[in-house]
Order: structure tokens, then sequence, then C-alpha cells
């Protein structure tokens, strides 16, 4: 039996791929943003924050670093429901991205903050900076400098691992890859291509977090 | 871009374009599997009655019986593949098993890549849902939300026949879209009627019920096209488990019934 290769069947269902792509960014975005949000507050907790507050954020933080993703996204998706908590996949997917990479980022963002040198919050209290002046302009804008390549991989692992949300039936892009694999039982093509798109999307994702990295951290010493 | 990063991508290009060159031809499955005394064939694990796995995991159904008969029909060791709806056809054309007996319904897409034997289960694909869900024909199922399995007959003949601003939302495999149904992330189910009769068994937080069948598409079993002699021989075990009763034994014991006269 000989397997000759037809793309253009895989072309044909262009519309769902492209819905996939959409998808699959939107996830990246809302997850991106909102999760190193949640990772620098949880960050700020563990390290400079109120005492009390440390355990709660060290056991979201352990539980979600030693679980695998699809074990969270099955619970929020399938599991919640049984509690009364039901929503859409879209938002399950949205939810456990979010989450998956608060956890993450808070750590990497933590060992930012605590590299920062004893000296620099007695400076920053010298100049007459407020808390909150000197947590932004001296800790947490430098931490973020040095710690932005980590933080950078992570939002692209978090991408790639986006892909777990097709098991919901969300609809990005390896659901696009899975469904016109059931459609055309082309499996080599339908695959290769969504690969590909993928590879695109990340070297496009790091380039542009390189270039925020350079506009946000203009006086970058270390490259 | 540097040196190191030109020849990365050359060599990607090289081992991509190798790749896309046709496949050699492979020998006579079933000369293969004489010659071997071995079978590989591919059963559900998801899908009670027709295959699941006990408390001490063996595999255990209507498709896992047929497969223990065929091998021992043909003098050959069963080698249990275990595979979910969306691959089952993936793993046949991939040559990861010879047989799918995977409660596989025959259609027009299908038929063009694969074969099929004569029918050896009885099938029916229906919509299901809790008592309080008022549906009784497909176009009532407009504006709900409707889960079946990606790539099973349910969800082609959903796919073509369900209202448009229906909600139709594809699980990987059977335990995807019956772990939605039952946490009421979806309001309907599409499945076969033996599997919702299976999952009413066991009281369940929402009950599957009949609100109507889609389609009467009995199971076959799949295999490579060009495959003469295989297809030839699996057909000839079936009819003869049809006539002197083997099969009729096993579809009591699973789907509690008789088979059916017309099969």
């Amino acid at each position: 039996m000989t397997y000759v290769f037809d793309y253009e069947w895989v072309f044909e269902y262009w519309p769902v791929l492209l819905k996939g792509i959409g998808i699959t960014v939107e996830l990246t975005l809302v997850g991106g943003v909102l999760g190193i949000s949640l990772g620098v507050f949880c960050a700020w907790v563990r390290s400079l924050g109120p005492t009390w507050a440390r355990p709660v954020v060290t056991a979201y933080v352990e539980m979600i670093r030693n679980t695998p993703f699809l074990i969270q996204l099955f619970f929020i998706f399938f599991g919640l429901p049984a509690l009364g908590v039901r929503m859409t996949e879209l938002q399950a997917a949205n939810l456990a991205m979010v989450i998956n990479l608060g956890a993450y980022s808070c750590e990497i963002v933590r060992a930012g903050i605590q590299a920062t040198h004893a000296g620099q919050f007695e400076a920053g209290a010298s100049l007459g900076m407020s808390r909150i002046q000197t947590f932004w302009y001296v800790v947490l804008v430098p931490a973020l400098q040095r710690i932005w390549p980590a933080l950078s991989s992570q939002v692209v692992i978090v991408m790639l691992g986006s892909a777990a949300v097709s098991q919901i039936a969300a609809e990005d892009l390896t659901f696009a890859a899975n469904f016109i694999q059931s459609r055309t039982f082309r499996a080599f093509e339908a695959y290769f291509v969504s690969t590909l798109i993928y590879l695109a999307l990340a070297i496009t994702l790091r380039q542009l977090l390189r270039g925020l990295g350079w506009t946000l951290f203009p006086k970058r010493t270390v490259r | 871009m540097n040196r190191r990063t030109l020849l990365a991508l050359l060599t990607g290009a090289v081992v991509i374009s190798v790749a896309q060159a046709p496949l050699p031809a492979h020998a006579d499955a079933l000369a293969t599997i004489e010659k071997s005394k071995v079978i590989r064939i591919a059963v559900p694990q998801d899908f009670p009655p027709f295959g699941s796995v006990g408390a001490d995991m063996a595999p255990k159904g209507y498709d896992v019986d047929v497969a223990k008969l065929i091998a021992a029909k043909l003098g050959a060791k069963l080698e249990i593949v275990p595979v979910t709806s969306a691959n089952r056809i993936p793993y046949l054309q991939t040559n990861k098993v010879d047989l799918v007996i995977s409660s596989l319904g025959k259609n027009a897409e299908r038929e063009k890549v694969i074969d099929f034997s004569v029918a050896y289960a009885p099938f029916f694909n229906g919509v299901f849902a809790p008592a309080d869900v008022k549906v009784s024909k497909i176009e009532d199922i407009a504006g709900k939300s409707i889960g079946v399995t990606r790539g099973s007959v349910e969800d082609l003949e959903l796919s073509k026949v369900a209202p448009a601003d229906t909600s139709i939302k594809r699980y990987e495999d059977n335990n995807g879209t019956i772990s939605a149904f039952l946490s009421g992330q979806v309001e309907l189910v599409a499945t076969g009627n033996v599997v919702a009769a299976a999952i009413l068994e066991r009281n369940p937080p929402k009950r599957p019920e009949i609100k109507f069948l889609i389609k009467n598409s009995p199971c076959f079993i799949g295999m490579n096209k060009n495959e003469p002699a295989l297809l030839a021989k699996v057909n000839e075990i079936i009819t003869a488990a049809k006539a002197d009763g083997a099969l009729g034994a096993i579809s009591e014991k699973w789907l509690g019934a008789k088979l059916p006269t017309d099969l």
C-alpha cells in the first residue's frame, strides 16, 4: 500500500484552521496578560507582602506547578459543575491558562524580586520614595528586566500547552487539525500543517516578546 | 541569519522533503498474520458494552469477544490494542493494527480509505437527554448544545442534518462526550442506543433517555484496502459465527437480545 500525500483536502477546511488560529491567539493573549499580572501579584505577596497571605499563595502555586495542565483543565470544565459552577469551554480554557501561567510566572518573578540587592530598598527610602513607588520603580521593573527571557519562554510554553484545550472541545488549532483529520482521513497532512502553524506562531510570539522587552526596558544592560 | 541557523533550516528542509516520498508497499496482511501467528486488533475501551475494562484492567465487551473469536479461528495469538473513535482509522492506516473491531459504522467517506467486512453487531445512533428536555425530532435541537465524539457516525450524520444554530461540541473520545453530558456541559448527547442503556443502568446524575433515532448503523470490522484475502477470511468467519450461533451468544451476553435476522 503506498501513501500519496495530498494537501488540497486540508486547504478546503481553511475556515476551521483560521478559527483555530484565532482561538489559540486569543487564549495566549488573555492568558499571557492576565497570567503575568496574577503572577506579579502572587510574587509580591510571597516576597514582600503580608505574612498571613503567604501560605495561601504558596498552596496555590505548588498545587498548580505539581499537577498536569490537562487535569487542571478537566477539573475546571468537568469537575466544577458538580459544585454548581458551570462555564463554557472557552471560559474554562481561559481560566485554566491564566491560573497555570499565574503560578509559573509567580515563581519566575519572585526570583527576580529576591535578586534585588537589599541596598536598593534603602536607596529608595533615602530618596523619599513611598513604599509603592519603591516597589514599582526600584524593585519590580528591574526584576522584570532581569527575568524577561525566562518569562517569555514560559509564555511560549503555555501557548504551546494550550493545545490541551482541544480535549474539552474548545475549537483551537489542535481541534482544527483533529477535525480535518477526522473528515479527510489525511492525518499526516493535517498534523504537518498545524505543526508548521504552531511553529510560526511560537517564533512570532518569541520575537514579539523580545521586542516588547526592549521597548519596556530600554536601559537593559544585559541583552 | 548566521551559519548555524541556515544549516539547521537546510537539514529540516531535506528531512521534510525526503519524508514526502511515497512509502513502499507491504506484504499481504493475511499471509503475515498466518506466518507470525499474531493478530493485532483495535478495540474500544471507553464504550461499554462494546469495549471497556473491568476492575482487573482486562478488556471486556462485545467487540473484545468478537476479536477473540476471530483470533481463535485464525489460529493466531490476539494482541488487543485499545483505541478511541478518533484514532481507530489512523491506527489502521499506519498499520499499527490489522483489524478494527470498534463499533465502526460504514459510510461513503470511510469507504474511500478502508474496507469493511459484513456486519457483526446491530447499532442504532440516537439523540439522548434527560426527561425534562423536550426534544422529539431533529428540528427540536435548534439552539441547544449537543455532545458527540469526533469522527463517529453520529458526528458525521448530525453535522449533515442538524439545524444551523445547534451548538455541536465534538469531544476527542467517548469519555469526554459522556463526561460533558453527565456534568451538564451539554444538554443533549448523540451516541449509540446500547451505550445510553449502559449509562442508565449505573443510575447517573443526568439520565440519557432516548429522544429520537438518527440512523440504523450496524457495526462492521474495518481493515486496510487491497487486502482481499483478509477480507474474504474475516467475512467467512463472521458468516459462520452467525450460522452456528456463536455470534448470537455474544449478542445475548452483551446486548441482552438476539441478533436481528436482517443483520
